[in-house]
């Protein structure tokens, strides 16, 4: 493949990064001078053929309504069948690139670096050998990396632009695929298989502060700061990270471990703590609050109603609101649970 | 059932009866043909005020004018009305239906009553289709792809439902069209002597006929699956969602060679008349567009490289892919070669057909970034793939729509178009549609996601292009429409023949009489254009004193 790049087209054609974002993995270099490959191909087609209509439109234009042009040949076998030839010849070496690339993504090696990474409404969770879990996607430098895919609920597809990595998260089965990692950095993921009301936040978005419901802004650059994101880090790094990915709770009380959980499992993309309405009812005065429920019943909010509203939450849905949260059994342990009541309690 | 009849050539068959039930039950197919214009322009009015919602939502990168679910809904609606309503029917069953007929010289389709219920199967599926749609919110986008869809199951049965009326309104025509081709063709007219609009209707009828029923199964099995709990689609049930993707493709793939063959068709006539030359390689042409239509059967899976389906399969996908590049490229050598040497005359129409050639180029092209394996990974499901159908789609069809409109208004409803709308609208909507769709291949690139609400804010200036340009190619449409429609209350009469033009339709008086022609006429050339001269007293063509 180098010296396709070498003969051919290679992204050094694209050094502002017009077209596309870095190329932060060994895969993303193959992708990119397939692409301008076609690119040039491609322009180079258009000018010819917008060329010859202009030409002709200008050579041949009619000069009154009786004009008419000479009698000419209508047709030419040899001509027709030639000017096929090329888009055939083009169609062969796109085809054989492409499947090579593809092949290689889809085939990592035994030694590849596992990350688990599963989607469901609307979240990405990643978990890694040491059993440690993330909602950012933590990588090391210079590792080949195999990602296995899969979703809880409906079709999601896991993009990384900068990896040119997409692939769906199909439930009831996993998916593969394979890259390796070049130097430290920050890239954005994406969700993009349609999943419903929040597809559009489900991967790297705008940050936004859980207390005021404002864009926290960069304070450097003036720009909007975003989150969730993929972060490719120097291996010892990496290390420690995993570490304290491990065990995120050590040290702290269960109403700050519950802060935390709110954020890691994706809590706070549907539910607020400062009274504003997002998908579900806000956190703020939760707690011991009468309940009406859209079959009519009621209830106050105890630790029992917060437990099955977390473990079963299709079973008393909050009048007013849709019934889209999906359950988190398994998602949250006992004693997770318990941090996730404290933190509500405190939530006045 | 049908309407008095009327001495033939004393009155055009827009006169030749009176009153609303007159066009109501009509089997006449001109009437049906304009009552199809009718819809489907509404159809395209509607989808387009959608798509004009999405664009100014999309203005900013978080919230602007709407909610996310709203949003959802939007985007879903578009799609659906597009496709289904406008795209698929628009070209086929409105000006199929005038001028098919009337170039094989015939008074009528081979089952006119066939005709009139596909339209009344249009309404009713139409109508179906948009009560599900509204009444249950459906926020799946047009694809209803499962498992998201099995959640809101009823109501993506009922929107299915609709599409499968909608689909028997499409077998119901091209059955007709098959039939009259194949049984009426007048004394003469050989397969390879048929004007080249008649060959692309052809392979879109047997397009209609062969993938419509696949639909009907996915939503048999649908119904199974929800009354009787049986695992097909849904996960949750045992099934598998990537089978749905399969039966949803295997119909909507060849689909898109619905949308866009018969607008290839359009641009073969327009190409010839207005070089006033011989179409160069007829022959090739009018396989291209078998070929198109047997390839279209092929190459579903290429919309599900990234879907989890085996390696396998991806990479036959791609490779079939890569064969349709061929019979396309063809048609755009051939209409280039058919304008070298000939006399070009830059009416509304040729400005259409040209806009078409550039534009479809752009879509063509960008569908080999698509069908090569790895770079369709990356560019998958971003806005490069929203830029590429719309420029095939919209570049394309709704291109040669507009010209076809322009080319046969005056056959339709005896009036020239206002011209300088025409061309206005013409250069609008071709300034508009690249301003809306070019930038988007470059935030797909970039990797933005489609179908989606709100976004990072380095995309946001592309994304304002995009819809400053939306709204420019939404002026273009409705100027384009003003100009024709603002013709038939104060339009120039139109004489029989003002293009020069040589298939049957005009050699019959615009508008035409209800029957067409009193007996059918021998074949013509249809693109011998030398037996016409202008004639200034009409401003049209008459045939020359010596063959007349």
């Amino acid at each position: 493949m180098k010296n396709f790049s070498g003969l051919l087209m290679n992204s050094s054609l694209d050094p502002a990064g017009f077209w596309f974002p870095d190329q932060a993995s060994q895969n993303a270099e193959l992708v990119d001078d397939v692409y301008f490959f076609i690119y040039w191909v491609s322009i180079i087609s258009f000018v010819i053929i917008v060329a010859l209509m202009v030409f002709f439109v200008r050579k041949y234009k009619r000069n009154k309504p009786d004009h008419m042009p000479p009698k000419q040949s209508d047709h030419n076998t040899v001509l027709e069948v030639g000017w096929s030839i090329p888009v055939g010849i083009v169609g062969v070496i796109l085809f054989y690139f492409g499947a090579i690339g593809y092949i290689d993504a889809k085939t990592p090696p035994s030694d590849a670096y596992v990350v688990n990474v599963r989607g469901y409404k609307w979240a990405w969770e990643f978990s890694y050998p040491n059993g440690a879990t993330s909602t950012d996607l933590y990588l090391p430098a210079n590792t080949p990396i195999k990602l296995v895919i899969s979703s809880d609920d409906v079709l999601h597809s896991f993009f990384v632009p900068a990896f040119r990595l997409k692939q769906d998260a199909v439930p009831g089965r996993y998916t593969e695929f394979y890259f390796e990692t070049k130097e430290p950095g920050t890239h954005h993921m994406f969700c993009t298989e349609y999943c419903g009301t929040q597809h559009s936040t489900m991967g790297t978005r705008v940050k936004v502060d859980p207390e005021t419901q404002e864009k926290v802004m960069d304070p450097e650059t003036g720009q909007p700061m975003v989150e969730n994101q993929v972060f490719v880090l120097p291996q010892a790094d990496f290390e420690q990270k995993l570490k304290e990915l491990g065990n995120p709770c050590e040290g702290l009380d269960a109403a700050s471990c519950g802060k935390l959980l709110y954020a890691k499992k994706a809590c706070v993309g549907c539910h607020s703590v400062d009274g504003s309405k997002i998908v579900g009812p806000t956190f703020k005065g939760l707690w011991g609050s009468d309940r009406k429920f859209a079959d009519g019943t009621s209830a106050k909010a105890d630790e029992n109603y917060i437990r099955n509203s977390v473990l079963n939450p299709k079973g008393q849905v909050v009048a007013g609101f849709n019934p889209v949260m999906p359950t988190y059994q398994g998602k949250l342990s006992e004693e997770d649970i318990k941090s996730i009541i404290a933190y509500i309690k405190s939530l006045k | 059932m049908s309407a008095p009849a009327v001495d033939v050539g004393h009155a055009d068959y827009l006169k030749h009866a009176k009153g609303i039930l007159s066009w109501l039950y009509t089997l006449d197919h001109k009437r049906i043909g304009v009552m199809y214009l009718i819809v489907t322009s509404v159809s395209l009015l509607l989808g387009g005020a959608f798509a004009l919602l999405v664009r100014a939502e999309l203005f900013t990168a978080g919230p602007t004018i709407m909610e996310h679910d709203t949003y959802n809904r939007m985007f879903t609606l578009h799609g659906a009305v597009m496709v289904f309503l406008f795209i698929i029917p628009s070209i086929p069953a409105a000006l199929g239906n005038f001028v098919l007929p009337i170039q094989l010289g015939v008074k009528d389709v081979a089952f006119p009553r066939l005709n009139l219920a596909s339209f009344y199967i249009w309404v009713l599926g139409a109508c179906f289709l948009m009560w599900s749609m509204y009444d249950s919110a459906i926020d799946t986008g047009w694809t209803f792809y499962t498992p998201y869809s099995s959640d809101n199951a009823n109501a993506v049965s009922a929107a299915a439902m609709g599409v499968f009326i909608l689909g028997f309104s499409s077998i119901f025509t091209g059955i007709n069209f098959i039939a009259t081709i194949n049984k009426m063709r007048p004394k003469g007219m050989t397969f390879f002597k048929m004007p080249l609009l008649l060959w692309s209707l052809y392979a879109t009828s047997l397009i209609q006929v062969l993938a419509t029923p696949v639909l009907a199964i996915t939503l048999l099995l649908l119904t199974l699956e929800r009354t009787m709990g049986l695992g097909i689609f849904n996960p949750a049930l045992g099934g598998d969602p990537v089978l749905f993707q399969h039966f949803f493709w295997f119909y909507s793939h060849p689909a898109v060679y619905i949308m866009v063959l018969p607008g290839m068709g359009v641009i073969s006539e327009l190409i010839a008349t207005f070089s006033r030359k011989r179409i160069f390689g007829y022959s090739f042409i009018a396989f291209s567009s078998m070929a198109i239509a047997f390839l279209g059967f092929l190459v579903w899976g290429h919309h599900m490289f990234t879907s989890g389906q085996s390696k396998t399969a991806s990479i036959i996908f791609s490779a079939l892919t890569f064969t349709v590049a061929i019979p396309s490229a063809i048609k755009v050598f051939n209409w280039l070669a058919t304008m070298k040497g000939g006399a070009i005359w830059l009416t509304t129409p040729m400005l259409y057909a040209l806009s078409f050639i550039w534009l479809f180029s752009i879509g063509g092209l960008t569908g080999m970034f698509l069908g090569t394996l790895n770079v369709d990974v990356h560019l998958h499901d971003t806005y490069f793939v929203v830029a590429h159908f719309h420029y095939v789609m919209v570049g394309g069809t709704l291109m040669a729509l507009f010209g076809g409109i322009y080319y046969w208004w005056p056959k339709i409803f005896g009036r020239m178009p206002n011209d300088k709308m025409g061309r206005l609208s013409a250069l609008l909507t071709f300034i508009g549609f690249n301003v809306t769709f070019f930038p988007q291949f470059i935030l797909g690139s970039r990797g933005m996601p489609r179908r989606y609400y709100s976004y990072l804010p380095e995309f946001q200036d592309l994304h304002q292009i995009s819809t400053v340009g939306a709204f420019i190619l939404g002026v273009g449409i409705l100027v384009g429409f003003a100009g024709v429609v603002m013709s038939l209350k104060n339009g120039k009469k139109a004489p029989a023949n003002p293009w020069g033009a040589n298939s049957l339709e005009w050699y019959c008086s615009s508008p035409p009489p209800h029957e067409n022609f009193k007996v059918q006429p021998e074949a013509t050339d249809p693109y011998d254009f030398s037996g016409w001269k202008w004639d200034k007293r009409t401003e049209g063509y008459v045939r020359k004193a010596s063959e007349a």
